[in-house]
């Protein structure tokens, strides 16, 4: 900078011109500091101890002294635990089944808002949303009761359209089914929670969609539209193409998300993880294998093993779809 | 920093998008249907909220508001300290509003309008630490608090996130599309000191973005469930959303009193958004679109 370059040549400043010169050179590292002390303290340091701490056995109650080195001990023990498989499986069963039907409402979706309609835009946005910014422990209680099993509206509703003279011929097949129990019967428990977590999600990626369509250029549209293309055809040759690399950043989001679900499973079994631990996310087994057994050592290769799972579910979305989106960018 | 696309991106609708009301209105009845499935659920929360357990209970369920609030309101107080719990939360949210305002605003000055040594690298930094899922510190976490001494205490819940990532980006993108950089040096000449730049030029300019990560931080913290839930031991201190959780692990629930709880801790949000939705909605995906 040319402050420094001057200062250097005279070096018989006043005093506080040399004060100045040096509150001008610190600024930006103090202003940025804050940062880089917190993080070192709450988010650096944490990671490398759980590292440490995962080849550990600890109870905390015993005191840092109890703890004791046995390599991988955790994580052999962990490849046989069948709990630690199911966490896996339902964890990846509901960030499937509520991750995918998220993206398959949001495009057309977000589609039909940005070019099917004139009015409304934003309210109807705005409601599809605020599911995503509504405190989820608040929201699992809510569904909670809407999944009850005698009384829960869900099921009335189900029953009312299975019974109606107008509606039977559709939904009376459902008729032997109900009432469903939702939250008590194990096969229920995984549906249950991902119709509330897509019910929670897909507002945020419809509003991320609108924003990738709205840097998609309007003369594509019109020069389609002028070789006579329909509607159909400029979604799936122009907008589909064109919105590639939102929806590989989206689906990004998802899997990181969906991966640490914790406080929707949590409400919605009572933090038990439900009838035969079909809805313990990896979360719910890390949080309960911490703090309820109080095995730390465990819990953190836990962490680790979630983070490797979240890191190679990432870079295969990467190495599949993330290179074609980036084409098409260009 | 965002680049302005050249060619015109106003939403485009087909001039024969019109001339079809059938196709028209169905689609405003598909688009409403959704609407109203995403909003029921909390209409019903306020509507379950006014009735007593056996209105809840009964069949056909109630669609409209009950007489039970005031026995709901007591039964609620009578479980938990609910004044308390909703104060806790305050705190707590504002606390974190306020230092976050302050010190992401201050690190994304610095980053939008200093040139210095190592500052991509840094801020590279930043951006990367954003990628780190939180999960993955969350048990040496809770040993920091402990050896901090402060173990059910407010502080374990917003000092650790106060300089965020997110909040500091976010500040940077809106700095540097917000602010020339010959103020920067207008105001030098004037003799004031680099933090005055930033509280007295700087700050005031970038004010709607600050308002915006004010509310996301607000909302983040006041939604924040896992973390109270590890810290947090004592019900004098519970947060609401861990308030909510006591009251629903009960073996006999009261369904009203619980909802009225869950009714009053989405009521602020229901707010805020009311008043804001644009900003929160562009806020929150400028901060994830914009990387």
């Amino acid at each position: 900078m040319a402050q420094s370059a001057s200062a250097a040549a005279s070096p018989r400043l006043p005093w506080s011109t040399r004060l100045d010169k040096l509150q001008r050179r610190v600024a930006p590292y103090l202003f940025i500091s804050p940062f880089f002390i917190l993080f070192a303290i709450f988010g650096l340091f944490p990671i490398v101890f759980s590292m440490y701490l995962s080849l550990q056995v600890w109870n905390p109650i015993q005191g840092l002294g109890t703890m004791r080195y046995v390599g991988l001990e955790n994580y052999v023990w962990l490849m046989d635990d069948p709990w630690f498989w199911r966490s896996i499986t339902n964890t990846l069963w509901i960030a499937f089944a509520s991750g995918l039907p998220q993206h398959l409402v949001a495009i057309p979706l977000a589609f039909a808002l940005s070019r099917g309609i004139r009015r409304f835009r934003h309210p109807l946005t705005a409601a599809y949303f605020l599911p995503f910014i509504t405190s989820a422990v608040a929201i699992a209680i809510v569904f909670q009761t809407i999944f009850g099993t005698q009384f829960g509206i869900l099921n009335q509703a189900l029953m009312y359209l299975a019974n109606a003279p107008w509606s039977a011929w559709l939904f009376g097949g459902l008729a032997d089914g109900l009432p469903v129990n939702w939250l008590g019967r194990a096969p229920n428990i995984k549906p249950a929670i991902s119709i509330l977590v897509w019910w929670q999600f897909f507002g945020f990626n419809v509003v991320l969609y609108a924003a990738g369509l709205a840097t998609i250029p309007r003369d594509y549209y019109e020069a389609a539209e002028i070789d006579g293309a329909s509607v159909a055809q400029s979604f799936f040759h122009i907008t589909l193409p064109l919105l590639r690399p939102m929806i590989f950043f989206a689906v990004t989001l998802t899997i990181i998300g969906n991966l640490q679900l914790f406080d929707q499973p949590f409400i919605l079994t009572g933090g038990t993880g439900g009838t035969g631990q079909a809805g313990m996310t990896v979360a719910m087994y890390l949080y309960r294998t911490a703090f309820e057994w109080l095995e730390m050592g465990t819990a953190a290769a836990i962490s680790w093993l979630l983070f490797l799972l979240i890191g190679t579910l990432t870079l295969t979305h990467f190495y599949f779809f993330g290179r074609s989106g980036l084409e098409t960018r260009g | 920093m965002a680049t302005r696309v050249v060619t015109d991106t106003r939403p485009w609708r087909s001039p024969r998008a019109g001339r079809n009301p059938v196709g028209t209105f169905l689609l405003y009845l598909v688009l409403c249907a959704l609407a109203l499935l995403t909003l029921f659920p909390f209409y019903w929360m306020f509507v379950l909220a006014t009735h007593s357990q056996s209105a809840i209970f009964s069949a056909p369920p109630p669609l409209w508001f009950g007489s039970n609030l005031e026995h709901n309101m007591e039964a609620l107080r009578a479980q938990l300290p609910f004044l308390r719990n909703i104060w806790n939360s305050i705190y707590i949210a504002l606390m974190a509003t306020v230092t976050t305002m302050f010190f992401c605003s201050l690190g994304g000055f610095a980053f939008a309008m200093y040139d210095f040594r190592f500052k991509k690298q840094l801020f590279a930094f930043v951006i990367t630490s954003l990628l780190i899922p939180p999960l993955l510190g969350i048990i040496p976490y809770y040993l920091i608090i402990q050896f901090l001494g402060w173990l059910d205490q407010p502080r374990a819940l917003w000092f650790p996130g106060m300089a965020s990532a997110f909040g500091i980006f976010l500040m940077r993108q809106y700095v540097a599309s917000s602010m020339p950089r010959d103020l920067l040096d207008a105001a030098r000449i004037d003799g004031a000191s680099e933090f005055r730049i930033y509280w007295s030029v700087a700050l005031p300019i970038i004010r709607p973005g600050l308002a915006t990560l004010g509310m996301l931080t607000f909302i983040g913290s006041w939604n924040n469930f896992l973390g109270p839930l590890i810290v947090i031991s004592s019900r004098e201190k519970y947060p609401i959303p861990l308030a909510l959780r006591t009251l629903q692990g009960q073996i006999q629930t009261e369904w009203g009193a619980t909802l009225l709880g869950t009714a009053l801790a989405v009521l602020p949000l229901l707010i805020i958004f009311v008043l804001a939705s644009r900003q929160v909605i562009e806020g929150l995906v400028a901060g994830s679109v914009k990387g």
